[in-house]
């Protein structure tokens, strides 16, 4: 392995590098001085970050098993960025004494994940992705189970686990058909084998289902809110964004390459899965009263609105649903950046505890209000670009009443995002949640969302960029 | 430095200005002044635009300023006014300077209810010079989602109700919209690389009439739903009673506007096949809206339903006169906007000022207020006769030429309708003159009333602003018609020439 080989796997590289290093520093320290490994490991990710920033070619390695080009290397970026914020924002939590003696698990287990997606992104034939999957779930399922003398939190974790068993099996064997079909497990090969037999469109159907698992798109998602209740929010957050986004980035790619053959029949799939998972989210949203279990249920229906970027099947499609996601990183941070700032201070967490907030807390009100409606679309803030381009993207390839559909799914959502912020700004409550300041950490993860929040939409040339390094299956 | 961007950077200068302020006075100061600034600019504007007119100046558009925004997919932040958005934002200026004014006691949170107000008055500026119509439709977002906090927060009633319902209502129509504008978005060009979100050059090609029938009623209703469309008119009477008072007067004055600007200026102008042809369906419920809205009025008995079912009526008109598609009654379309736009905003100015002297807004409840303030009875009495088209008000001279143009068609369906509609002046007088009866003359009901003081100068500026309005539109109209036919021109051109072939 030379230089350059080392340059082009610089994610997994470093990433694997800064574990270690988090593991041998840990082991050097004296027991009261666990919580100096916080500072030391955000600094060493934030300079991993920029690292991965550094201008990246197009490469193969390992005879076509791993692959990177700049569009794979971005999405990596935006994951990095999304779980650089969801470090800052854990902190406060972090210093409780309940997980004094583990922090350094905290980081080691979510570098493995991260680690576990960058070499999914970067797969070139199935049996890496695999690996990149199960890497990635697997440590997830302990960070769930974390604080395991909580019941809630073991029960999230041994749910993750199961659900996660059951899905990359249902995967594996879509991936066994297709291997059986085609005889290669080479992305490229498969490509060109693909035809719409049916053992290949029952394989696309097993690998799909499980894939939806892992984006919890409805109906597979009856994990997803216990599991997200159960865990500690940023944990929660992370399996939201993080997790999300990375399982909404390989399945485009391999939509839009491997199973391209079969889009004829595959959109018809889409088309009524993302109308049931806006649709659904959107309803059981409604009623929840954990914010928790609410955002968890908002995040099923954001899922719903990716599949429309995929249905356009163009390069508009595939841009907005990578700026999508980014936008939806930071907005989705930002409301829970908020909610585990609160509840790390207040053990808090339910929307009546909200009433009144900006009474007491007004600039953690606003930023809740400013992610609340970037997460329903609504002008200038990003998410609204976001939306649009999603919803632009299904109509350029005719969807027209899937688009009226979802744009009404996203009045409902409005409404559930509504009653939040008049929890904060109009109820009155006699016990308002006192005033606090959040740790600097916190501060900066939550400054970081929210200017995430503002400049995404106006900045055109994000989107630009992504555009400039997309490709689409149709004209 | 373009005059157009300005109407956006000044709003924003005026919301950081606010940020700085401390308490009441200094924001409602910050407030004035920025608006007032506004108000001097749009009345610039329209000084500079006749001057361009008078020199020669004939393109459709004028001060156009252009900057390419999203490259890929052809989105610009194009801005661009013509004699219909002149007026506009000059009725825009003047409300929203008068609504300062008349929210000059805001004791609850005045920082926070001044910068969404001005975030409001800055979503409708920006609509009305928008050319583009991706930008219009983020400033017609923006111009509506304040709306939750001002009536959640400030309303009164049941406010909660009212702010939740007229937001949800109101972005349905816009998700109507929204699929309305990407259907016109990717049929602006045959060549798909060529798509443009711009008004003018999709106004030069012709959408293919499959298309228009499909999307013409989703950008119309979508659009209708602001204009107070029966039957989804039902936010607006709830939405108006909880508002307080500078949130009324911008939405009806202003806000609803937007919907009668938009339902001509994108829907019948880009799609005028498909408009001829859904004209009908459309007139059939506006007119009902007209009349159901008159009639409604009659039975209400709070100032402020009266005043928001009077306003479903008279925006009901002004959708009715667009979808006449002739020059003159297009033209009674946009001088009834504004006129209503300037009568309505005092109306809930004065009954927000009646409210705070009286308490109550039951009409019954009161009774011969003239005696105790003066003031303000006379210039209710004022609105209310510019309301039921009294001569020399502004009222007169919208209605007068909508009906006349609505009667220039001669077939028997547009003169019934026309007749239906105008039988609405009749009943506006019922439920004026019923109001200005009971609440202003007769004997004094309450000895509470006795001790109430006239208007102080801050309540005088901002409804002198307005009467004086109403009055110079109603005396000298033709600066007002002269300055919206010119612009009216093109687009009827392009409206009758599709009506000809058809025929053909």
């Amino acid at each position: 392995m030379n230089l350059s080989d080392f340059l082009t796997m610089r994610h997994e590289i470093v990433l694997s590098v800064l574990a270690l290093l988090i593991l041998i520093i840990d082991l050097n320290l004296h027991n009261r001085d666990k919580h100096r490994i916080i500072p030391i490991s955000i600094s060493l990710f934030f300079v991993y970050t920029l690292v991965g920033f550094l201008p990246a070619d197009k490469s193969v390695l390992f005879g076509g098993m791993y692959q990177t080009n700049p569009l794979l290397v971005m999405m990596k970026n935006i994951l990095n960025v999304g779980v650089l914020i969801v470090l800052l924002q854990s902190v406060t939590w972090l210093k409780q004494d309940a997980n004094r003696e583990k922090i350094s698990e905290y980081f080691i287990l979510l570098f493995s994940t991260l680690i576990g997606m960058d070499f999914m992104i970067s797969s070139g034939d199935f049996l890496m992705f695999f690996l990149g999957l199960e890497l990635a779930t697997i440590p997830l399922a302990a960070l769930a189970a974390f604080t395991h003398h909580q019941t809630k939190s073991a029960e999230a974790g041994i749910k993750l686990l199961l659900n996660s068993a059951l899905s990359s099996g249902i995967l594996l064997f879509g991936i066994s058909l297709i291997y059986g079909s085609t005889g290669s497990i080479y992305f490229d090969t498969i490509t060109q084998l693909y035809r719409n037999t049916p053992l290949q469109v029952l394989a696309y159907i097993f690998f799909f289902t499980g894939m939806a698992f892992k984006l919890s798109l409805v109906p597979f998602h009856l994990w997803t809110a216990d599991v997200y209740e159960g865990a500690p929010i940023n944990i929660t957050s992370y399996l939201s964004v993080i997790s999300k986004g990375a399982a909404a980035f390989i399945l485009i790619i391999l939509m839009f390459t491997v199973f391209k053959t079969i889009a004829p029949i595959y959109n018809h799939i889409l088309y009524l899965i993302a109308i049931l998972t806006m649709t659904v989210g959107n309803l059981f949203a409604l009623r929840q009263k954990n914010m928790k279990r609410f955002l968890a249920f908002s995040s099923i229906a954001q899922a719903g609105f990716i599949l429309l970027g995929i249905l356009g099947g163009n390069t508009m499609g595939m841009t907005s649903v990578i700026y999508f996601v980014l936008v939806y990183i930071f907005s989705n941070l930002g409301a829970f950046g908020v909610v585990s700032a609160i509840a790390a201070v207040t053990n808090k967490e339910n929307m009546d505890d909200y009433d009144g907030l900006y009474a007491t807390n007004p600039k953690l009100s606003l930023l809740m209000m400013l992610s609340l409606f970037s997460l329903a679309g609504i002008p200038p803030v990003a998410g609204f670009f976001g939306k649009f381009f999603l919803f632009a993207s299904a109509a350029s390839a005719g969807y027209y009443w899937l688009v009226f559909i979802a744009v009404l799914n996203a009045t409902i959502s409005l409404y559930y995002y509504l009653l939040v912020v008049k929890a904060m700004f109009i109820n009155k409550s006699e016990t308002p949640l006192a005033y606090f300041r959040s740790d600097n950490y916190t501060r900066i993860g939550l400054v970081l969302s929210g200017v995430g929040i503002f400049i995404l939409g106006f900045w055109s040339q994000i989107y630009e960029i992504i555009n400039s390094l997309s490709y689409g299956i149709l004209p | 430095m373009n005059i157009l961007n300005l109407f956006i950077i000044i709003p924003m200068l005026t919301v950081g200005g606010i940020l700085l302020t401390k308490d009441l006075k200094q924001s409602r100061l910050v407030s004035a002044i920025g608006m007032g600034f506004q108000l001097i600019l749009s009345f610039v504007l329209v000084y500079l635009y006749l001057k361009e007119r008078h020199a020669g100046n004939t393109a459709a558009m004028l001060f156009t300023y252009d900057v390419l925004w999203f490259p890929s997919l052809n989105i610009h932040y194009a801005l661009g006014v013509d004699g219909i958005s002149v007026a506009m934002i000059a009725l825009t200026g003047i409300v929203v300077f008068a609504g300062i004014f008349a929210s000059w006691k805001m004791e609850l949170l005045p920082r926070e209810f001044f910068i969404s107000l001005i975030i409001l008055a800055s979503g409708v500026f920006g609509f009305f010079i928008s050319l583009d119509l991706f930008t219009m439709f983020l400033f017609y977002e923006l111009a509506v989602i304040p709306m939750y906090l001002l009536i959640g927060i400030w309303g009164s009633g049941p406010k909660e109700y009212s702010a939740m319902k007229l937001t949800l209502m109101l972005m349905a129509g816009s998700a109507m919209l929204l699929v309305g504008l990407l259907g016109i978005y990717f049929f602006s060009s045959p060549d798909p690389h060529a798509l443009t979100f711009n008004l003018l050059e999709i106004s030069k090609i012709h959408i293919p009439i499959g298309m228009q029938r499909f999307l013409f009623p989703f950008t119309f209703i979508g659009f209708g739903i602001l204009g107070a469309l029966f039957p989804f008119h039902t936010w607006s009477p709830d939405g108006h009673a909880s508002a307080p008072t500078a949130v009324s007067m911008l939405h009806a004055g202003v806000l609803m506007k937007l919907g009668g600007y938009g339902a001509f200026r994108v829907a019948i102008f880009l799609m005028p096949e498909a408009a001829h042809e859904q004209a009908w369906i459309f007139l059939i419920l506006t007119a009902i809206s007209v009349v159901y809205g008159a009639f409604s009025a009659i039975v209400q008995t709070d100032l402020k339903y009266i005043n928001a079912y009077s306003s479903v009526s008279h925006c009901g008109l002004v959708l009715f006169a667009v979808l006449m598609m002739n020059q003159t009654a297009m033209n009674g379309a946009i001088v009834q906007m504004i006129s209503h736009g300037l009568m309505t905003a005092l109306f809930f100015a004065l009954i927000g000022m009646i409210y705070g002297r009286t308490h109550t807004r039951l009409i019954n409840e009161m009774g011969g207020l003239m005696k105790v303030i003066p003031f303000l009875g006379v210039v209710y009495v004022i609105a209310g006769l510019a309301s039921l088209g009294l001569p020399g008000f502004s009222g007169f001279v919208a209605e007068m030429i909508i009906f006349v143009g609505s009667f220039q068609h001669t077939d028997v369906f547009h003169r019934v309708i026309t007749i239906i509609a105008a039988s609405s002046i009749v009943i506006t007088a019922v439920y004026i003159l019923r109001v200005v009866g009971t609440l202003l003359l007769g004997p004094i009901k309450n000895d509470h009333f006795l001790h109430l003081e006239d208007a102080k100068w801050y309540e005088r500026i901002s409804t002198i602003t307005l009467v004086i309005a109403i009055t110079a539109i109603g005396t000298a109209p033709y600066w007002l018609t002269d300055m919206i036919n010119f612009s009216l021109v093109p687009i009827v051109q392009k409206l009758s020439s599709i009506q000809l072939t058809s025929l053909n």
